[in-house]
């Protein structure tokens, strides 16, 4: 059928992220993951009767280091309310969220897509209490509850519709993902379910003001996911209208196995969650005092320390993003610089190329490098001061990277000290030219590429110890 | 503001509550009544006032991030209906 139409897609995100307390929101009881059914769960997190929810100081310090990074406004007064829905992994009937008073409002983020930075709006963020779990296999016809979840401190973060393509989504959501683990607030999991995400998408005509009706994909928890299903899903609501349908408002679940959308089944009543105040929680009233405390502890964040890195280490734009994605990552480059006293960029070229190469292969975090930022430092010294080329450096570092020692002891132990004494390259030279006579008249009657020939040999003889520029001097001077 | 049967039918629902068909009458007049209530207090002229969230004038304290509580699973599931696994089983909620 014809296409004339351009379309235009409109994306909001809710993002949860799981705050890394030691102890739920409202209670007491431990937060760790992991932990045999039900043994996490409290009077409290079980509902029972008689029982009064206590907020923890450190959920409520962590909002606010997200809302202050976010530049959002910190609410000096926000309320609790209770959303009311019965299902069995929500004993109380209700989860206490928070609804027309959030902790964080009107705060933005930008995002860099090809090349360009957008800014985000990031409408709210509030405080609530995670669900239990519901498990409804093998249970003879019943489900199982395990409530270890419940009560677990969330942050819903809520974007504005902002974000026009699948990839602008993905690129807010990392940006949230870095951020919330560069504040230390979240362990962004996303196996775990720390960090998950529901995505509101839409389509319009190109250039019409007014949003088209919205669905909202529930649940997504990979960076991978969230793309596949916006495009999925794009591609089903314009496919709809151009064949004279209606999208209809509604939740979606994205199944990716078979890389598609589908409706969740909606009850009849299902959105009436009927919000009020919880009489249980007082109000939160967040002082001017409170709010500067925790602005002082706030670390560097991202987009800063890339602008930083950029201009302080001169460092491209790639390398300055892969650096400092990560907190942990950019703190190793930075000791590296330090320790190291050489050129930013090598540091950065071997950090980004052979060491996070070796940590992705073998699955680690850079907190976990068997090679740890002294002996990285060791390794560019010997680069920097020529005792080892960069070719032989790669072979010390896999040497590194499986044994406890130095640079400096595996050079030594494995002789691998570049030869720079010119007489013993002259010696091995002038045997390589009187073995191979006819390679040196090939090189004279004007076959350069020969001339790779003699460097590889000379190089395999030296063990590729001698110094390259070194050799290719000499060599030159002496097939002349 | 007046509800009607079907009102009150549909907020005994989404409260899961049962009531009795001979009673919605009563119920209906009632919660009608309570809204009448509230549209006479809503006419009071309330600029520069407030809205409270909560009876009492005070902020919520706050509670340090500590582990408290110990495991008292075997205890909680002595009075459950039904447990296996170290879950408690319930009907079952999905098809």
């Amino acid at each position: 059928m014809e296409t004339s139409q351009e379309w235009e897609t409109v994306i909001g995100l809710e993002i949860h992220t799981q705050l890394a307390t030691k102890s739920k929101i409202f209670s007491g009881a431990a937060t760790a993951y992991g932990a045999e059914p039900n043994t996490q769960a409290c009077a409290v997190d079980l509902g029972l009767p008689g029982v009064l929810p206590v907020l923890n100081e450190q959920a409520v310090t962590m909002a606010v280091k997200f809302g202050l990074a976010i530049e959002a406004e910190i609410a000096p007064y926000s309320v609790f309310a209770r959303k009311n829905y019965f299902y069995p992994d929500l004993p109380k009937g209700y989860q206490i969220s928070q609804f027309e008073l959030p902790i964080v409002g009107n705060g933005h983020l930008d995002i860099d897509v090809d090349g360009t930075t957008k800014r985000i709006g990031i409408t709210r963020a509030h405080l609530e209490e995670d669900a239990g779990k519901s498990l409804h296999e093998n249970f003879h016809g019943m489900s199982g509850i395990d409530l270890n979840r419940a009560g677990t401190p969330l942050l819903e973060i809520v974007s504005e519709p902002e974000m026009r393509s699948a990839k602008e989504a993905v690129a807010y959501m990392r940006k949230i993902h870095e951020l919330v683990r560069y504040l230390g607030i979240c362990d962004g999991n996303m196996q775990e379910g720390s960090f998950r995400c529901d995505a509101n998408v839409s389509v319009r005509p190109l250039g019409q003001q007014q949003f088209g009706t919205r669905a909202e994909i529930k649940n997504i928890n990979s960076f991978k996911f969230v793309e596949k299903a916006i495009n999925h899903e794009v591609e089903r609501q314009i496919e709809l209208i151009e064949n004279g349908g209606k999208v209809v408002q509604e939740t979606r679940l994205y199944d990716s196995v078979k890389d598609e959308t589908r409706s969740m089944r909606s009850k009849e009543e299902a959105n009436d969650y009927r919000y009020f105040p919880d009489p249980d929680l007082l109000p939160v009233f967040i002082s001017e005092e409170f709010k500067s405390q925790i602005k002082a502890q706030l670390p560097e964040l991202p987009n800063a320390r890339k602008q930083r890195f950029r201009e302080q280490y001169q460092l491209d734009d790639e390398n300055a993003g892969i650096l400092t994605a990560s907190r942990q990552l950019a703190d190793y480059f930075e000791f590296v610089v330090n320790e190291s006293a050489c050129e930013a960029k090598l540091c950065a070229n071997w950090i980004t190329g052979d060491l996070v190469a070796a940590l992705n292969k073998a699955d680690l975090d850079i907190t976990e490098s068997p090679v740890n930022t002294q002996r990285l430092a060791g390794l560019l010294l010997r680069i920097n001061d020529n005792t080892i080329s960069g070719k032989i450096a790669k072979q010390v570092f896999e040497l590194m990277w499986q044994s406890s020692s130095t640079a400096d002891e595996i050079i030594a132990e494995k002789g691998l000290k570049q030869i720079t004494d010119s007489g013993a390259i002259e010696t091995i030279i002038d045997k390589i030219i009187a073995d191979n006579p006819d390679q040196v008249e090939q090189y004279l009657s004007g076959k350069d590429k020969v001339f790779a020939f003699f460097v590889g040999q000379v190089m395999k003889e030296m063990q590729g110890k001698a110094n390259p520029a070194e050799v290719n001097k000499m060599l030159k001077a002496k097939l002349k | 503001m007046t509800l009607t049967a079907d009102d009150v039918k549909k907020i005994a629902y989404l409260a899961r509550l049962g009531i009795d068909q001979q009673d919605v009458e009563s119920y209906t007049k009632d919660l009608s009544g309570m809204l009448e209530l509230m549209t006479q207090m809503s006419e009071t002229n309330t600029d520069g006032v407030l809205p409270m969230a909560h009876p009492m004038d005070q902020s919520q304290r706050l509670r340090v991030d500590e582990v408290t509580e110990q495991d008292n699973r075997n205890n909680f599931q002595a009075i459950a209906p039904q447990v296996e696994e170290g879950l408690y089983l319930v009907p079952k909620v999905i098809e």
